[in-house]
Formats: structure tokens, sequence, C-alpha cells
């Protein structure tokens, strides 16, 4: 009986995992199908192809003038980078301020943070359309990357307070003691610390550009300025369909870098989220 | 008349305390900011103030946008000068309360190291509290300010001024019938879309994770890996990938899975409802792996003999599951489900770049999927109802604002928290 019971519970869980599996499988594999086919319609696709082609591959970095490929992974690639670097430097400051000052304002200014975050940046649109035309910016990448750090400021200044917290006070009291300096402290005991929630905070960095749509579409106006999310979607909805096999192909060579290193990663992130998240 | 008084008084104009207590450099360094100050922003102030109150009377001269921009900024460097002359009344006083209890004064050095000391936190947040003034909380008043005028399509510059137009935004909402009616059914939407896609991706990621976590179950990191693949694949394409699958003439889901089990094609991208049903399933498909994540790093640390305890009082493996496991996950993970739900309710992308949020329906302004956002994203980006939009961002900035600060309040991390 008990083991009847064990066999029905083991025989439903393999059937769920391998439903699962399928049900997450079957979309990659039905794009990575369709970059190989030949033509442009995916009437007579199949996963796998009867003549497979490298065409669409090749057509993403023939650089014509209305699918420069080549140019959006290096603007996106570009623009992740920068944000990145500027959330790490700029979060990593203010988390430190919040965890370990007690300032005038300190409590005020950590429910501001919080509410900020809470109302989309997006909701402000046309004032960041303003903004770019009255600096002359509209199709800057700085621009944009600028306003990206300010929108990651508040969320991840929570996640690294939440984190430095957990470090334990003595170990800056000692170091004062030995006569180190804030900055010092800082660099040398703080920000090595604190590498798992880094790894959080230049993830969603990275992640953020690559994830946006509607800022960047609201401030790059020009093809060549494109980031990959907007021209992506360009490319699938101007002919839907018709140019649907060289998306396939393109979306392929953005996932796969990225999949890898979030797979490689993942112990990271999850181990920084938790303390962050539970504790923040 | 006391030292104090006498130092508050003269530091109306700023420098004039600290130079009554023969605090020179300190005095000509309010002074000489005081002075930059207006010679910097004396142009922007006299025109930012004139703009936003009038908001431009003659065209073409005049573009009220513009106008209105200016004054906002105008008014945070007033903000900002504000702070500083604050302080210049707050050290003249402070300093003229130690003379009065006939302290010594600190020297130079002293102060300088004082105002480094307490100043820290402050120098090393400054420069991300300006981008974060400019990049966020300034395009938030300037939406705020938007509401309040009849800026769209019609009133647009540079052909046309803007005017203040007070709440009249505001009241079209909830009077002119195909505005009320849109707003509510695209409310009603955006609750239901936001509820079940959540609970659906938190529910389908916890079973999961205690399914695969099952002492008997093999091949564990391979079935986590594939499990996990939907959270490292980038968001946007996947759901273009979804949108072709989906396609009513030549998506996958039609042509291959549907017809090989018999069932007639469903209009996917044309059905409101149907649309909306392909949405939730996407959403659980691309949400769930990251509360799966989370929970088997909860599962794992749970202790063994928790549940060898449970087995020797005869517990069953279903009164275990109730009475420790969902315990446990829910109290680590409960801050995580509740930015899940934050998440959704403002979940842009999926929304728009499945189907723009259509079909389009018949007596409404907005698609049969849009959410608030991706109405509002809409009414901003292609029928430029740019007040009407802002009156809407304000409203659902209230709600989200509100609900958040009761949820926040009731947490115990926010008062450990700050």
């Amino acid at each position: 009986m008990r083991n009847r019971s064990r066999l029905i519970r083991l025989t439903l869980s393999y059937g769920v995992l391998i439903v699962m599996s399928i049900m997450i499988l079957y979309p990659l594999a039905w794009t990575i199908g369709a970059s190989f086919n030949p033509g442009n319609s995916l009437i007579s696709t199949s996963i796998i192809p009867k003549n497979p082609t490298l065409a669409h591959y090749k057509e993403l970095f023939e650089g014509s003038a209305s699918l420069p490929y080549g140019q959006w992974y290096v603007n996106s690639v570009k623009i992740s980078f920068f944000t990145m670097v500027g959330a790490i430097i700029s979060v990593s400051f203010t988390g430190y301020a919040f965890s370990r000052f007690r300032f005038k304002g300190k409590k005020n200014t950590l429910t501001v943070f919080l509410l900020l975050q809470m109302i989309p940046q997006f909701s402000a649109l046309i004032a960041l359309f303003v903004l770019a035309q009255m600096l002359d910016m509209v199709n800057s990448h700085w621009l944009l990357i600028l306003l990206y750090i300010g929108g990651l400021i508040p969320m991840n200044t929570y996640l690294m307070k939440g984190y430095m917290d957990s470090i334990p006070m003595e170990l800056d009291e000692s170091a004062r003691i030995d006569g180190a300096s804030f900055t010092r402290t800082f660099w040398q005991i703080i920000m090595p610390l604190s590498k798992p929630m880094l790894a959080v905070v230049a993830m969603n960095g990275f992640t953020v550009p690559l994830g946006d749509f509607v800022l960047s579409s609201v401030i790059l106006r020009k093809t060549e300025a494109y980031t990959l999310p907007i021209g992506l979607f360009n490319l699938v909805n101007e002919v839907m369909g018709a140019s649907y096999t060289t998306f396939a192909a393109g979306a392929i060579l953005i996932s796969i870098p990225i999949a890898i290193v979030f797979l490689l990663l993942q112990r990271n992130f999850v181990s920084g989220l938790t303390t962050g998240g539970t504790k923040g | 008349m006391q030292h104090r008084k006498v130092a508050l008084l003269l530091s109306i104009i700023p420098g004039f305390g600290q130079f009554y207590h023969r605090q020179w450099l300190k005095g000509l360094l309010f002074l000489l900011v005081t002075v930059s100050f207006f010679v910097a922003f004396k142009d922007l102030l006299n025109m930012g103030l004139w703009g936003i109150v009038t908001l431009g009377t003659e065209i073409p001269r005049d573009n009220s946008i513009f106008l209105l921009a200016e004054g906002l900024i105008a008014l945070i460097v007033i903000f900002l000068g504000l702070i500083v002359y604050y302080l210049n009344l707050r050290d003249a006083y402070k300093t003229g309360v130690m003379r009065d209890n006939k302290q010594t004064l600190y020297t130079l050095r002293q102060q300088y190291q004082h105002v480094l000391f307490k100043g820290y936190p402050y120098l090393i947040s400054g420069p991300a509290f300006l981008l974060l003034l400019f990049a966020v909380v300034f395009p938030i008043l300037f939406s705020f300010a938007i509401a309040f005028t009849n800026y769209d399509l019609y009133n647009s510059p540079p052909a046309k001024l803007v005017e203040w137009v007070g709440f009249s935004t505001f009241k079209e909402i909830f009077t002119v019938d195909i505005w009320r009616s849109t707003f509510f059914d695209v409310l009603a939407w955006t609750v239901v879309w936001t509820i079940v896609a959540s609970t659906l991706q938190v529910a389908l990621g916890i079973f999961l994770a205690v399914v695969v976590n099952q002492k008997e179950i093999r091949f564990k990191k391979l079935f986590r890996t594939i499990l996990v693949l939907p959270w490292a694949v980038p968001g946007f394409v996947t759901i273009l990938i979804f949108a072709g699958l989906f396609n009513d003439s030549f998506g996958a889901v039609n042509n291959d899975i549907l017809a090989v089990l018999g069932i007639d094609a469903i209009p996917w991208l044309t059905d409101p409802n149907w649309a909306r049903f392909a949405l939730i399933m996407m959403q659980g498909w691309l949400g769930f792996p990251y509360i799966f994540l989370v929970t088997t790093g909860v599962l794992q640390s749970i202790p063994e003999d928790l549940y060898e305890a449970a087995t020797i009082d005869g517990a069953s493996a279903f009164s275990k599951f109730r009475h420790i496991t969902m315990p446990m996950i829910l109290l680590s993970i409960s801050p995580i489900i509740i930015t899940q739900f934050t998440f959704n309710f403002n979940n842009f992308n999926i929304i728009y770049l499945f189907n723009a949020g259509g079909p389009a329906v018949p007596d409404s302004t907005a698609g049969g999927t849009d959410i608030l956002v991706s109405w509002i994203y809409k009414l901003t980006m292609q029928s430029s109802q740019y007040a009407l939009a802002a009156a809407l961002t304000i409203m659902l900035s209230v709600v989200v604002v509100s609900i958040a600060l009761w949820q926040f309040r009731k947490s115990s991390t926010f008062k450990e928290g700050a």
C-alpha cells in the first residue's frame, strides 16, 4: 500500500516535470528551427528544417541600412555596460551611506525611495521626451544611460542597504580604531563582503536596458541608434511574419550569451536576493 | 541681546552672521555661494517662474511646454538654494548659542574636520541624489504638472499655447462616457491580470520547486536547469517569440499543436478573451522560474530533523507539507511575492510586445488587453492625449503609493530598515 502510493506520487512527479520541460523547450526549439528555415515565411516551418540554411544569420550582418543588426548589438552592449558600471558605483555609495551613517533626513529619504520605485519611471514619458529635446539629446545613448541609472538607484539602494546591514558593525569599528578612514573601510571591508549583492546590482544594471522598450523607444528615433529590443520589435512588426525567420536568428544570437551568463551566475543571484530581500 | 539672535538676524543676508562671529572665511564662502547662485541662475529663475505661471503669452515666441519644464527646474533650483540658506541660518544660530554659553569656538581646522565627518554620507551619495532628481523626480513632477493643463494634440506647441485648466481633465475621465467606460474596463482587467498572473506564477514556482526537491527524484540538476531557462532568456525575446507562436495565421500553436489534437484554430490575437488567456499563460511561463529558484533555496535550508520529528509523531506527507514546508516558504519569500504583484501591475512589456494591447474593442479607446500602463503609453505616444495620460498617471500613482505605504507600515522590515 505504502509502496503503491509512493509509485503513484513519483510517476505523477516525473509526468509533471516532463510536461513542463516540453512546454519550456518547445518554443525555444521552434525558434532555433525557424532561424535555419529557408525563406521568410513561417507557414512551411518545422522544428527540424528540411533544407537548413544560414542565410538569415548572414543577412543580419550584411549591414543593410534598414537592418543594422551589428550596430544594434554594439549599441545594446555599450548601453548595458555603462548602465551597469554607473549603477554599481552609485548604489554602493548610497547603500554604504544608508547602512552605516545616521544623518538628517535618512528615514524620510528611505520612504521616498520606496515610493519612487513603485511609480513606474515611464509614466513620465512626455517629460523625458521634452527633456531630451531641450538638452538636444534626442538619439543620445548617454542620456538614456543616465536615465537608466537614475531609475535603478532607489530599488537597488534598498537591496544594497539590506545586504550591508547584515555585515557586522564591529568590523567597521575595529577598522576605525586602527585608523582607517571611512573611504578605506568602505573599499577594503564593506565592498569585498558585499560581492553577492554587487553581482545582483550588476545583473540588474545590465539587464534593465536589455528589457526596456519604453524609454528607449521615446529617446532613440534613428534606426542606427536603436537598441536590440526596439530593433527586433520593429523587425517583427513592420511586416509581421515576413521577416520572422530573420528575427529568430537575431533573437538567438542575443539569447545564447545572456542565458549562459545567467545559468553560470544563478547561485550568486539567489543568495544575494534572498538575503537582501528578506532583510531589506 | 543674545549673540544667537543677532547672528540669526544678520544671517538673513548669508555670510553676515558668520562675519559677526569673526568667522571670516566661512562667512565669505556663504556670501560667495549666494552671489554666484543669483548670478548663475538669475535668468533661469526669472524666466522659469514667469513661464510656469503664464505658460507663455505669445505665439510663436513662447513654447509652453519648454517654459513649464524650465519653471520646474527653477523650482528645484530654488529648493536646493533654500537648503543652503537654511544651513547658513542654522550655522550662525548654533555658533551664537556656543558664544552665549561662553564655549570656545571651533578652530577652522576643527570645523573642516567636523564638516567632513558629518557630511560624509551626503558627500558620497550626493551625485546619486542629483541624478535621481533629474532622471526620476523631475519627470514625475512634470507629468503631474501636465495633468492640470490642456496639453493635447489640438493644444500643442509650437502652433498653440497650453493653458492651466485645473482639475477639468480629472473630471472628464469620470464624466465623458467613452473615457469613463474605458477607464473602468481597463482598471478591471488590470486588477484581474495582476492577481491571476501573479498568483499563477508564484503557485507554479513553489509547486515545481517542491516536486523537484523530493528525495527520490533523479536528474535534479537537469530538471532545474531546464526549469530556469525562461528566466535566463531575455524577456523581450521570449515575448516576441510567443507572439509568433500564437499568430492566428502562421503560429505553431494553431497549426501544429491544436491541429494535431484535432482542435479548430483559436483566434488568439483577435479575440480579447483568448488573448487575455494567452497572456496569463505566458506570464506564468515567464515568471515562475524566479520563484522556483528562490523557493528551492529555502527548501534546502529547512533542517531535516523537523521532518524526522514529524514522522515520529505520525504525520502524513501532506500534513508535513502543510505544517512545515509551506509556512517556511511563505515566511521567507513573502516580500518577493509582493514584488511580483507590483511588477505585474506595471508589466508593460508583455502586454505591448505580444499584441500591442490589442485587439481593438468597439466603443473604447483602449485595446482588449491593455492594462493601465500600456493605455497610458498609447494615449501619450499614439493619440497625443498628454493631459489625460498624465491625469491617469497621477491616479495610478496615488493608488499604488497608498497601498504600498499601508503595506510597509504593517511590515516590520520597514521599521528596522529606517
